[in-house]
């Protein structure tokens, strides 16, 4: 089937099977391989992208039911110019990442509450991200990076605020 | 991990969606958000030649009172009747219960109806239905009927739903005045498939129990409701020993088997613990909803 897809802001059309599953059209036909299969069942959370602003599961969806939508995958965080996003940012200095499979997946699930400018608690941040699978870290610093990615979101939404007026 | 070949269909009326049903029959699948038939689809336990993905339905997509109760499309995701907040007063122990399906990645997804059509005994909207004695309203190539929750869970991934029929509408009826609901489970990890869980909303007027409404989920092959707590509680006290004695009842009823994951006597203990901690908060919410409204 011909389908048309919003990937990352730039319009796709691709001519796609319609068994294909989404996350692996967005690796094999637009080499955006950010996007991991881990469990190919919907559990893992390494696929994860956005489907019209929602973290979806891309390897439990297929391509044909995303037809019209705006998909947002890992490689739309970093600036251009390579300037990790917040989030990234904080993963980083967290040490929230070891073989890094996971984490596209834990990006793309935290990012929605953390764009949304409320600081999160370690409670609320483990919460957000118990659906993701993690074999290496043992979570501890994943909830650290999230907790600090929305501090400083939070802040820069606040201070964005205090200059508008 | 891949699915087999398969005919993907977004019919753009329920007529046209009924068509195909009653064209393909068998071969044909409805597709909601596909959050259970999907991985089906990946481990090949399920391989259908047509999809008919009725999220693209004009009018389906919306959650709209009427007639003293909701009505939810066959398109309102989970994510959608979960951040309504109508919805959540109207209907507390559907709103009770959603936040324990899986995760929100996935109910961003997963639709109300697809839940109910799937008809797994430990998935919890079928349970919501049960107890609520919703009415499923069912388009198929023979016209339009209405099926009470009660009967249509019929058995393990069962329901009274032929292959050529669409659930189009799940009908929840408003909760009375002065109504609280818990939903309570255990599952090994957070947004599991629950081992056993209980949904329980209660109505209270003065301190007593004016209407009481119990099921529960992964206990058997379908949900079961939990009719004997029910008289239990109706027309007493929700105290300590009216709710110890409704749980106890309730759970010598039940006929649970057995797997991997628990023994049935674990599973009918399981049931009969979150029974008296879902009635317990259900009776709290209720009477402080009463005063609320008074």
């Amino acid at each position: 089937m011909k389908i048309t897809l919003t990937v990352n802001g730039s319009r796709r059309e691709l001519e796609v099977d319609d068994r294909r599953l989404l996350a692996d059209v967005l690796r094999e036909e637009l080499g955006l391989t950010g996007t991991k299969v881990g469990c190919s069942h919907g559990v893992c959370g390494s696929c994860t992208v956005h489907v019209d602003g929602r973290a979806v599961r891309s390897c439990i969806m297929l391509a044909v039911q995303a037809d019209g939508r705006a998909v947002r995958t890992v490689e739309d965080l970093a600036a251009p110019d390579g300037t990790l996003h917040p989030l990234q940012q904080a993963f980083s200095e967290e040490h929230a990442l070891q073989c890094g499979f996971c984490t596209p997946g834990f990006l793309m699930t935290a990012l929605p509450a953390v764009e949304a400018g409320a600081p999160l608690d370690a409670g609320q941040a483990r919460e957000l991200v118990s659906g993701n699978i993690c074999r290496c870290t043992g979570y501890d610093g994943i909830v650290g990076a999230v907790v600090r990615a929305s501090a400083i979101c939070a802040g820069a939404a606040a201070s964005g605020a205090e200059a508008e007026r | 991990m891949k699915p087999s070949p398969v005919t993907y269909h977004a019919p753009a009326t329920v007529a046209e969606a009924v068509g195909l049903l009653a064209e393909h029959g068998d071969d044909a699948k409805v597709l909601g958000g596909g959050q259970s038939l999907l991985p089906l689809m990946n481990l090949r336990l399920a391989a259908p030649a047509r999809l008919v993905d009725v999220t693209r339905i004009d009018g389906l997509g919306a959650i709209e009172r009427r007639d003293g109760a909701f009505e939810l499309g066959a398109a309102v995701r989970q994510a959608q009747a979960e951040d309504d907040a109508a919805l959540a007063a109207a209907c507390p122990l559907l709103a009770a219960a959603l936040p324990h399906i899986a995760h929100r990645e996935i109910r961003n997804a997963g639709t109300v109806c697809g839940s109910l059509a799937h008809g797994d005994a430990a998935a919890e909207l079928p349970a919501v239905a049960l107890a609520l004695d919703a009415e499923l309203v069912v388009h198929g190539p023979r016209g339009v009927r209405t099926v009470a929750a009660d009967g249509f869970f019929r058995s393990f991934l069962e329901t009274a739903l032929e292959p050529d029929e669409l659930l189009a509408v799940v009908r929840l009826p408003v909760a009375p005045p002065g109504s609280g609901a818990a939903f309570h489970e255990l599952a090994r990890r957070a947004g599991d498939f629950a081992i056993a869980g209980v949904g329980a909303q209660l109505t209270m007027r003065d301190g007593t129990v004016t209407e009481a409404r119990v099921a529960c989920i992964g206990v058997g092959a379908a949900p079961v409701r939990a009719r004997a707590a029910e008289q239990a509680l109706a027309g007493g006290r929700a105290d300590e020993r009216t709710i110890a004695q409704a749980a106890r009842a309730a759970a010598a009823e039940l006929e649970p088997s057995e797997d991997l994951h628990a023994s049935a006597a674990f599973r009918r203990h399981a049931a009969e613990t979150l029974m008296r901690r879902a009635l317990h908060e259900a009776a709290a919410r209720a009477e402080s909803n009463g005063r609320e409204a008074s």
